[in-house]
């Protein structure tokens, strides 16, 4: 009955979302009010219907009705509860609704807390939005419906892959999603730009933020599978330029530099055309990176012919909605009047910088993900791009990224002085000149990179500092002054800041673990020790043990550091009943100089393990970063001037269109 | 997600059989000589295991991962130069086995992609700077001739008109 419920409030919201991509655009276009009014009510029942409709999958998963397809496929009746919910988002039909849900909530989100925008451009944003969401409803019902039943009701479901039963699923799809759906908004604002031949600061204040809660949710989100795929394959790896990781990045990429392109639209009305490209362009990774996740066309060429049907409905979808918007772009680009003159050396010219470098990043990420299905379907024989290559390629783009970084915020807008830039960081110098030697002198032998690209992360720390410095003018004003200034200084400066901060922490971690790892693999019998990284481990023997739906078999090491007891590490082995499929739970010991990582492997002949022990100096550090960042942009979120509706008169008034 | 990954080989089911959590290198496939050893763990970071998606012989422990970790150490045994074992395994297993395509008419344009778009994007760049701080620019932010007479005719009507 709930099932039944859910699936007609899925028709309902499919039939709602035709409502509102159409009656609010023709009201916007004939400037009726009451026209356009209609997206407000329309939107709000379109979340409450897929919220709804969702909210009946959960029930169905938590109450294990294995008369629905879709649980009996993805769940079992012996899985913990948390799992259970959490599993209606770990299978394509559950993830696709997640999808439409989030994009629901965004479209809420405009209808309530729009109420400074002006009336047309509210209702043609509401009106992409529903025409994003119509496009995923068809693909839902049509399919991917996870409402189906089947006859007989089985006894028991087939269950959930192990390696998806873990705190992160709950946690990373969402966050994942939020980012990719979230930069819907820029789309949708951006197409409405464009349908309205008009874009000004105040579009680009509307816009900044809520590209920023999107960046925030994929910044997190793709560290939180990052750390899920190191402490879950066990093999320590963080992250494998693989495919759908890829997907994930290069909308992370273009969002970044959509942030700040934004920035220079609405300090100074430059940008206009390129911010507004980039807006489509980066939900338009977002959507390849739906389908290359969704249609599998990426893991396997055979997957794709598996259900064709999807992969086709995806595609047909993605050039609808890329192409449409590249192709309004094109001829309405025209109509956008540009602002704003610059000299090259000036904080515009900064941001140009960044946004050419990230671009190049993205394009890369792109071509070098997409090249051996394109080099293939034009017969150009197999070939693979992997880890080598992305290390080669992407890494020299990201120097000079992180090299000029600092420079930005420190020149002023239209004309900046790069000389007095670099005289303020002349501190930052020192700092970065004395980590490289430090790190020169510790590794004894090491690549010889190393030390240079870790200083490049202490560089944009310390340049991030500096800046914060600058601006209070520590060292220059008496004291009290500088702490009226520390007070008064704007939360997104401080937001800024401290992103920037979380870069440099990442950039050390990366550069850090992936320098000096080490890494021992041998066969223990119990009793026995090895030694890695200044610690003593002792094997002292494996026991069984069962969970809830799984047996293990647990390995004890203890760890001590000469001779000082320091922690026991208890690897394990799974072996899961439904599917039966092992897995293996690293023990993990978190210290300040870096993760020490154990795996227990297979057992040898005579008694012995195969051990194998990793030390990830600093590894902490790329997700630390990633949180920093996140407190970043939730600082800059916060300053009452980038709050949605805060200069809510004056905007409201200029916005009117002139008629 | 390499996760996602996983979750799509799930919905795939004919393919979570290619899943592997990775065990790689075994204790006795280490070659005793260090500098040897050492070779072949980074040439096995460059390989691909071909039943795996997107692993490294290196990080996979598929049997077909451990027949070429097993064979890349003994070519190098047997003397051969990082470039001759690569040699090998192409002239075995197609280009496809190589996770770093060589330079070649297919991968020109893969290899050169940073290059040409920051070339381009920038050339692009260059020149709107160059054209908005060109003086005709800068003028244009400033009213002709033409349009001071107008606007100052329109304010004269205004002014008549009050």
């Amino acid at each position: 009955m709930i099932t039944e419920l859910g699936h007609f409030a899925l028709l309902l919201a499919l039939a709602v979302a035709v409502v509102q991509m159409v009656v609010p655009a023709v009201g916007a276009h004939v400037r009726d009010q009451r026209l356009m009014a209609v997206a407000y009510p329309a939107s709000l029942l379109q979340l409450a219907l897929v919220a709804g409709s969702f909210l009946a999958l959960t029930y169905a998963y938590v109450a294990s009705d294995f008369s629905v397809e879709n649980v009996f496929l993805n769940s079992h009746s012996t899985k913990p509860l948390v799992y259970r919910i959490s599993g209606v988002w770990g299978n394509h039909e559950g993830s696709m609704l997640l999808w439409v849900l989030i994009l629901a909530a965004f479209g809420a989100a405009v209808a309530l807390f729009g109420a400074n925008l002006p009336p047309t451009l509210k209702a043609n944003v509401l009106a992409v939005q529903a025409s994003i969401a119509l496009a995923f409803l068809l693909f839902i019902a049509t399919t991917s419906n996870p409402f189906l039943r089947i006859d007989p009701v089985p006894a028991d479901g087939r269950g959930l892959n192990p390696i998806l039963q873990d705190p992160g699923l709950a946690i990373h799809p969402p966050l994942l999603y939020g980012g990719y759906v979230g930069f819907s908004m820029a789309f949708s604002f951006a197409v409405a730009a464009l349908i309205e031949g008009r874009t000004d600061a105040a579009w680009a204040r509307w816009v900044r933020p809520w590209t920023l809660a999107a960046w925030m949710l994929l910044t997190v989100g793709i560290a939180m599978g990052s750390w899920w795929a190191y402490y879950e394959l066990g093999w320590g790896g963080w992250w494998f330029w693989d495919p759908v990781e890829n997907a994930s990045f290069m909308p992370w990429l273009a969002g970044t530099a959509l942030l700040h392109s934004a920035l220079v639209m609405e300090k100074r009305e430059a940008l206009k055309v390129w911010t507004v490209l980039l807006a489509i362009l980066t939900f338009s990774l977002s959507l390849m990176g739906t389908f290359l996740v969704r249609s599998g066309i990426l893991s396997s060429v055979h997957a794709f012919a598996v259900d064709p049907k999807r992969g086709i409905f995806i595609l047909v979808i993605m050039v609808l909605f890329i192409g449409g918007s590249l192709l309004l772009f094109s001829i309405r680009s025209g109509t956008l009047r540009q602002g704003g003159i610059f000299a090259p050396i000036s904080r515009e010219g900064a941001l140009v910088l960044n946004n050419i470098l990230l671009a190049a990043a993205t394009a890369t990420v792109f071509v070098g993900t997409l090249y051996p299905l394109a080099l293939d379907a034009l017969g150009g024989g197999s070939i693979s791009v992997g880890a080598p290559y992305f290390n080669l390629t992407f890494g020299p783009l990201m120097v000079p990224l992180l090299l000029a970084l600092p420079f930005g915020p420190l020149l002023s807008w239209k004309r900046g002085d790069a000389a007095a830039a670099m005289q303020r960081l002349l501190v930052a110098v020192v700092v970065t000149t004395l980590a490289a030697a430090a790190a020169l002198a510790w590794q004894s032998p090491g690549p010889w990179l190393a030390p240079f690209a870790l200083a490049l992360g202490v560089w944009v720390i310390a340049g991030a500092v500096t800046e914060i410095a600058f601006r209070v003018k520590a060292g220059t004003a008496p004291w009290p002054e500088v702490i009226r200034r520390l007070r008064h200084l704007p939360l997104s400066s401080y937001g800024a800041a401290l992103a920037h901060i979380g870069v440099g922490i990442s950039v050390i971690g990366i550069v850090a673990t992936s320098a000096w790892r080490t890494e021992t693999v041998v066969a223990l019998k119990p009793g026995e020790k090895l030694e890695i990284a200044g610690y003593q481990l002792e094997f002292r023997g494996t026991a069984p043990g069962t969970g809830p739906n799984y047996k293990e078999l647990t390995g004890q090491f203890a760890v001590t550091r000469g001779g000082t007891p320091v922690t026991t590490l208890a690897p394990s082995k799974r072996l899961y009943d439904q599917p039966r499929q092992a897995t293996t739970e690293a023990g993990i010991h978190v210290g300040w100089r870096g993760d020490l990582y154990a795996v227990l492997g297979d057992e040898q002949p005579g008694g012995a393990y195969t051990v194998r022990v990793y030390f990830n100096p600093l590894v902490r550090f790329i997700w630390l970063g990633a949180i920093v960042m996140f407190l970043g942009g939730a600082l800059s979120l916060s300053d009452r001037r980038l709050r949605v509706g805060a200069p809510r008169r004056a905007k409201a008034r200029a916005l009117q269109p002139a008629e | 997600m390499r996760i996602l990954l996983l979750a799509l080989s799930l919905l795939f089911a004919s393919l979570s059989a290619g899943i592997h959590t990775a065990h790689a290198v075994e204790p006795d496939e280490i070659l005793a000589d260090l500098v040897l050893e050492s070779r072949a763990r980074r040439l096995s970071a460059e390989l691909r295991c071909m039943v795996c998606q997107n692993q490294s012989i290196d990080d996979s422990n598929a049997p077909l991962a451990r027949d070429l970790r097993l064979l890349v150490r003994e070519r190098l045994k047997a003397g051969a130069t990082d470039a001759e074992v690569r040699a090998f395994l192409v002239a075995r297993y197609g280009e496809f086995v190589l996770l770093k395509p060589p330079l070649s008419t297919g991968t020109v344009l893969l290899w050169l992609t940073p290059l040409l778009v920051l070339a381009g994007i920038g050339v692009l760049v260059a020149a709107r700077l160059r054209a908005g701080a060109s003086p005709a620019a800068v003028a244009g932010q400033q009213l002709t001739e033409d349009e001071r007479r107008r606007v100052e005719a329109i304010l004269a009507r205004d002014d008549a008109k009050s």
